[in-house]
């Protein structure tokens, strides 16, 4: 398996943050980066992890499993994510996120046919103060209205 | 970087006077406003001084246990001839707070000077900022800065042109509230499963790598520069006996201006909510406060004339906590609350002890049934129960942290848990617990 030239820098770079024969910790940082690029979670990733990092595919797997945010079924190119923890809860964050699977037409990690959105609910993300709040993949939006989440929503499709 | 809030004039600024200037992340504004400045005071004294500052200054654990700073520094033993390490608890999660990232987003490198004084403290070299996964912004933040603080010698070998050597990291989590808990970040940190270890030893002895490592949460260390430089006694006159200092309070719910602000420990609750908050929103009355994240036991609303500092909140039977308050206004439905903190205990279990992965299930089934319109009274009594069950007998403090704001909603709002149940048709009155 190949990765980029930025992607491989970044590989090399982050084993020699931990100590001597621990180079194990680099792993999850590998998933996480890996993953943007390689789109999900894939066997032969977890091959290729595993290879570099000394470990077996197994222990690779069962790290997987472990985590919310590394999938091993792909995403949409925007992964919509709204938070219906409580401090959005008390704000609309339960009804923000109705609005969002019956506009999207999606359930809880689901992804369209084409494959550009995919939608999930999800726990607190850090942004309580200013709550109901999204992540479109990494960007937040804070005090979402249902009238921009639509307008968030139609940017996508775009 | 723009603030998310605005600020108030209510607020005393010790960590946060920085948020808000231009460029604030930047090396040359952390320099221009005092920056550094505690770093070198650091570097002429002895680490036992340092750590007597820490003493002297009343900080306690800004992660949620609340903790005394000094005391934890402490523990680290200096003559072990293992390497010490120092790691950074970012994986800010705890519903509710949302403080963490602020502190990195507008001033990391007032964390790295927090974990260089650490570091000289107890003789790391070495140092990992442990970032939840979803503030991946933040990890180029602090790349960034961390960047900056070699180039400009702050990092690397020959600090300050001394003898003192350090490295410092970030490292992404993926997305697991229990690795929060300080020994499940450390088996995260190195490629495991976010499973808890059993203490003892704690961290302080065997902690990343099996090394003593002093771990904190970041508004602990971003605090440390700031008593250095104002003086471990001057830093605990901010706040009360006990609670020294200051600490940034995260507001949400329903208020009219929620945000975070800072403010002195033994700060009254009530004035902060009404006064620096705004008061609750459209008018309507309070009916309860969650002091400290989703795992603190709500509070009443005539419960809530009370300081906010560790000891004043544990006497009211709750907790300061990460500092994450939430404002719940009349019209609040406490079952749909109570549900939605165990959907989420539930889904964030690790699953590794079987009273937690099983109590909150097993309490999230209940509660939904309850919620669903389907429940018995005698389900009110076994939520209660199972709660009450779970309480110590865990792995970790998750199951503590599910169990406890379930004891406090169903005995204080036990009322509409009833009225829930009375709007169930088949309801069996004439069944006694099983309990």
């Amino acid at each position: 398996m190949t990765f980029s030239p930025e992607l491989e820098a970044k590989f090399a770079d982050l084993v020699t943050h931990y100590p001597e024969g621990r180079q194990r910790a680099a792993l999850i940082p590998m998933l996480m980066f890996g993953q943007e690029e390689v789109g999900s979670i894939t066997p032969e990733f977890m091959e290729e992890v595993a290879k570099r990092l000394g470990l077996n595919t197994m222990q690779v797997d069962e790290v997987v499993g472990y985590y919310s945010m590394l999938h091993k079924k792909g995403m949409g190119k925007y992964h919509v994510q709204v938070c219906t923890n409580v401090a959005c809860m008390l704000r609309g964050g339960a009804e923000l996120y109705d609005h969002a699977c019956h506009k999207l037409g999606l359930g809880h990690k689901e992804v369209s046919a084409d494959g550009v959105i995919s939608l999930e609910e999800v726990e607190c993300m850090g942004a309580c103060s200013w709550a109901p709040a999204i992540q479109v993949n990494y960007d937040f939006h804070h005090e979402v209205t249902t009238e921009q989440l639509d307008t968030i929503l139609e940017g996508l499709k775009k | 970087m723009k603030l998310f809030n605005e600020p108030s004039p209510l607020e005393t600024k010790i960590i946060s006077f920085r948020f808000g200037l231009e460029n604030s992340a930047s090396i040359d504004t952390y320099l221009a406003h005092d920056g550094y400045k505690a770093l070198r005071k650091a570097l002429e004294i002895s680490p036992d001084d340092i750590i007597n500052e820490l003493k002297a200054s009343n900080l306690r654990g800004r992660g949620g246990a609340g903790f005394p700073t000094g005391m934890k520094w402490s523990f680290v033993p200096r003559a072990s001839e293992k390497p010490k390490y120092i790691v950074v608890n970012a994986d800010e999660s705890e519903p509710g707070t949302c403080k963490d990232r602020l502190l990195i987003q507008h001033d990391p490198h007032q964390l790295i000077e927090g974990c260089l004084i650490g570091a000289l403290a107890v003789g790391a070299k070495k140092g990992w900022i442990y970032i939840r996964g979803e503030y991946n912004y933040l990890i180029h933040i602090m790349d960034k800065a961390i960047a900056e603080a070699y180039k400009n010698g702050y990092l690397g070998k020959n600090i300050c042109g001394t003898d003192f050597e350090f490295d410092l990291y970030t490292h992404t989590g993926a997305g697991a509230y229990e690795c929060g808990e300080e020994s499940a970040l450390l088996e995260s940190l190195e490629g495991k499963r976010g499973v808890p270890r059993i203490r003892p030893p704690f961290p302080a002895i065997s902690g990343a790598f099996q090394s003593p490592t002093l771990l904190n949460n970041v508004e602990t260390f971003s605090s440390v520069p700031a008593i250095l430089r104002m003086g471990g006694q001057a830093y605990a006159d901010l706040g009360v006996p006990r609670s020294g200092g200051t600490r940034l309070v995260c507001m949400s719910g329903h208020v009219n201006k929620p945000g975070v602000y800072e403010v002195p420990l033994g700060f009254p609750l009530m004035k902060f909510v009404n006064e620096i908050g705004g008061g609750v929103w459209k008018g309507r009355a309070l009916k309860a406060i969650i002091p400290g994240g989703s795992s603190s036991p709500l509070l009443k609303a005539e419960e809530c004339d009370i300081p906010m500092d560790y000891d004043s909140i544990a006497k009211a039977g709750s907790m300061l906590g990460s500092g994450g308050l939430m404002v719940m206004d009349e019209t609040t439905d406490m079952v749909k609350v109570a549900l939605r903190i165990m959907r989420f205990y539930q889904h964030e279990s690790c699953g590794w002890c079987i009273p937690c992965r099983e109590g909150t299930t097993w309490l999230k089934k209940m509660l939904q049934r309850v919620s669903d319109g389907h429940g018995q009274t005698r389900d009110i009594d076994l939520i209660g129960d199972l709660a009450q069950n779970m309480m110590g007998r865990t792995f970790c403090p998750l199951g503590d942290a599910a169990a406890m704001p379930t004891i406090a909603i169903v005995k204080k709002y036990r009322n509409e848990f009833e009225e829930y149940v009375a709007r169930n048709p088949f309801a069996s009155p004439e069944l006694v617990s099983i309990a």
